[in-house]
């Protein structure tokens, strides 16, 4: 029989082993928001369709034939290797952010591990971009690119932009508890960060454009920490077929690092914050 | 083994925050937290701490021993501390002060239909219920059909639950948390919801659950008779304390002695609202004006009778103020406002006292609360939810609260005229 031991002020010690334990609720939550996602909707799963295209429709016609950004592969589809991860990483940290407060009937009634609520609200947005890689596939065969071994690389690139917005999550949903501020906060990291991630562009062909002067190294050089700069060129690499976008190594490894970082502050943050949540969400 | 649950020294503090001028907010805003900062730059220490804030113990001290097989009832006025204590027995928070020991796995049902959804259907809503409460798949599976069984839903599983009539709706989240197997269950007054048919139905199986599965239960109530009927042993809170431990007879008795000495004024003021207030009024003070020494006990039949204070800031026209009466689940019986008797017309500002006569209303025995409210035309002025608690106290005349009998909460005068036809 399991023994429990709740002391006033005292860190959890069974508490991986409790994650684990509550995994079937985890399941649960990202099942039920699944399901509800496309409930009562007219045209259902259509709708992780319609975003990317649309976006990606308008940036090609802006960036690719008005603005012509230079781009190694067609741009159509070194656009949707863009919008893809960036539309995931937004929607993903979106909704864990508010994960909590929305669920916030629950947190004041019921023990679990609050991890699991950020944590399932990713678990949807990833199953969006599931659905919306058929957008890449139907590309790639429009335009003859043929998929190579480096198509495999394609799920770790996921996990990363996954653990980014997980680790983000964390922080913005645990600070939405205390501070309903951060409600606002949200939707401006995802309009700034969607123009200073490499969604319609490269880091290189930013680089071209400023040039070789103090602003365009300082922006050459301080882009990959932002982690989305990792993660992006990491899709193009993967789909880009032979002739391919370069993979720029540096750019991944420093977005990993950042990304271990922001979510070891960000976990630690949670779990210190996570039994004041029912007082006072 | 043999103590399914020791606590110790058992503390929860929370601190309230007052701030002058505005509603109660349970979260801060950063924006405020920034301003308070900068401003208290400019302020001396002294200055800046002008008492907004305020420590409250809601649970002070309590130890106690539960062993195996116990059924404990939990009984105590409003804010005694009574779901607070089950909140820190369930992990929800964590204590401020002191340990809990608890041998075995807990579930606890604070609320009927704790994260169901309304756009999926019973049977989606059983299992993801089931899972917020710690049950595993195969053992929601295993269960099903006897959960269904047990609400009375058959026909409506595959229908979203926001179809649902209420008492379906209920039916089915008591069902889900019925069939837990936990060892110890921790329940906070939800058998007060439902029909009397099916209170009886859960109340027997809350029974089945410590008596014959040797369960540890614990079960707060506002129903002494489930208490005594479900109950071995007893616990008193009253402001945070354990008052006293002790067989259910006995705890029900202190309890209702100790209702008697409650004073005669409520100070409204200082009581939460149900929304921000406006400025034009405020309701101040309630004195009962039952006489004798239980100031909030009133014989069933007699009628109620209250005086109420309330400021007025600015002259008002035709303020609608009223009572409301709410059973101890939160449901509203009754209402009445001076617009149904009484037009009070133009009020300049002051300070008024209103007195209020409820007659003939037949409240049967029992716990209500009551609430009183402010209105200007269309707008909430102010508005206090729970006012006070009154226990209506049982006579000859009255109709005794008995489970297995339908119970209404009131008993209106009624004229019944028998003709052969």
């Amino acid at each position: 029989m399991s023994r429990l031991i709740i002391k006033a002020g005292q860190a959890e010690r069974h508490y991986w082993a409790d994650l684990w334990r509550y995994r079937e609720l985890f399941y649960f939550l990202s099942w039920r928001d699944i399901l509800v996602r496309y409930k009562q909707t007219a045209i259902g799963v259509l709708w992780a369709l319609i975003r990317p295209i649309l976006t990606i429709a308008i940036f090609t016609i802006l960036f690719g034939k008005v603005a012509k950004l230079p781009s190694p592969i067609p741009y159509p589809i070194f656009v949707c290797a863009g919008v893809l991860p960036w539309q995931f990483f937004a929607t993903a940290m979106a909704e864990a952010s508010n994960s909590l407060v929305l669920n916030a009937n629950m947190l004041s009634k019921i023990y679990f591990p609050r991890l699991i609520v950020p944590a399932s609200a990713v678990i949807v947005a990833f199953v969006d971009l599931l659905i919306s890689l058929v957008i890449l596939a139907a590309m790639m065969a429009w335009y003859h690119v043929l998929p190579t071994w480096r198509l495999l690389a394609l799920p770790l690139f996921t996990l990363l932009g996954l653990a980014a917005a997980l680790a983000v999550g964390l922080w913005l949903s645990a600070l939405n508890v205390k501070y309903r501020d951060f409600r606002y906060v949200i939707p401006f990291v995802v309009q700034f960060g969607f123009f200073v991630s490499p969604v319609g562009y490269s880091r290189d062909a930013l680089h071209q454009k400023l040039g070789d002067t103090l602003l365009g190294r300082i922006v050459y050089d301080a882009y990959p920490l932002n982690p989305m700069d990792g993660v992006i060129n990491g899709f193009r690499w993967s789909v880009g077929g032979g002739s391919g976008a370069p993979l720029d190594l540096n750019s991944v490894l420093i977005s990993i690092g950042v990304v271990i970082v922001t979510m070891a502050l960000g976990l630690s943050y949670f779990r210190a914050t996570e039994k004041k949540f029912a007082d006072i969400i | 083994m043999s103590v399914a649950i020791r606590a110790e020294n058992l503390s929860k503090k929370y601190i309230l925050r007052h701030q002058p001028g505005k509603g109660r907010h349970r979260y801060v805003a950063l924006r405020d937290v920034l301003a308070h900062r900068f401003t208290q730059l400019f302020k001396s220490s002294a200055q800046s701490n002008n008492g907004t804030h305020e420590e409250f113990w809601a649970l002070k001290n309590v130890s106690f021993e539960i062993k195996p097989g116990e059924a404990v009832g939990i009984i105590g006025r409003n804010g005694a501390g009574k779901s607070t204590l089950l909140k820190l027995l369930s992990r929800i928070t964590e204590p401020s002060e002191g340990q809990i020991e608890l041998e075995g796995r807990i579930a606890s049902l604070l609320e009927v239909g704790t994260g169901f959804h309304p756009e999926l259907t019973g049977r989606e809503n059983i299992f993801l219920n089931g899972a917020i409460l710690g049950m595993t798949r195969a053992e929601i599976k295993r269960k099903f059909d006897e959960i269904v069984a047990f609400a009375e839903v058959e026909k409506f599983l595959d229908t979203p639950v926001k179809h649902f009539s209420s008492g379906m709706y209920t039916r089915l989240a008591f069902a889900v948390a019925a069939h837990l197997e936990p060892e110890i269950l921790v329940v906070d007054e939800v058998l007060a919801v439902g029909d009397a048919a099916f209170q009886k139905k859960c109340l027997g199986k809350m029974q089945d659950v410590s008596k014959s599965e040797g369960r540890t239960v614990l079960f707060v109530s506002h129903n002494m008779e489930a208490i005594a009927r479900l109950c071995t042993k007893c616990f008193y809170l009253a402001k945070g304390e354990l008052q006293m431990t002790g067989a259910p007879s006995e705890a029900i008795k202190a309890y209702s002695e100790h209702s008697k000495q409650v004073s005669a004024d409520v100070d409204l003021a200082k009581l939460p609202r149900a929304f921000e207030s406006t400025a034009e009024a405020q309701l101040l003070r309630l004195r009962s004006l039952q006489n004798g020494q239980a100031a909030w006990c009133f014989e069933y039949g007699t009628p109620l009778e209250f005086s109420l204070e309330f400021s007025v800031s600015k002259p008002i026209d035709d303020p609608e103020i009223g009572y409301q009466l709410f059973s101890i689940t939160g449901v509203q019986l009754a209402s009445t406002t001076t617009f149904q008797s009484h037009r009070l017309g133009r009020l300049s500002s002051g300070k008024y006292s209103l007195k209020i006569k409820i007659q003939d209303l037949f409240l049967n025995p029992g716990t209500y609360t009551l609430g009183f409210s402010i209105g200007l035309g269309e707008r909430n002025v102010d508005n206090v939810p729970g006012a006070a608690q009154i226990e209506i106290l049982p006579t000859a005349n009255s109709v005794e609260k008995r489970l297995d009998r339908i119970w209404a909460p009131l008993t209106p005068a009624a004229v019944f005229e028998i003709n052969s036809i």
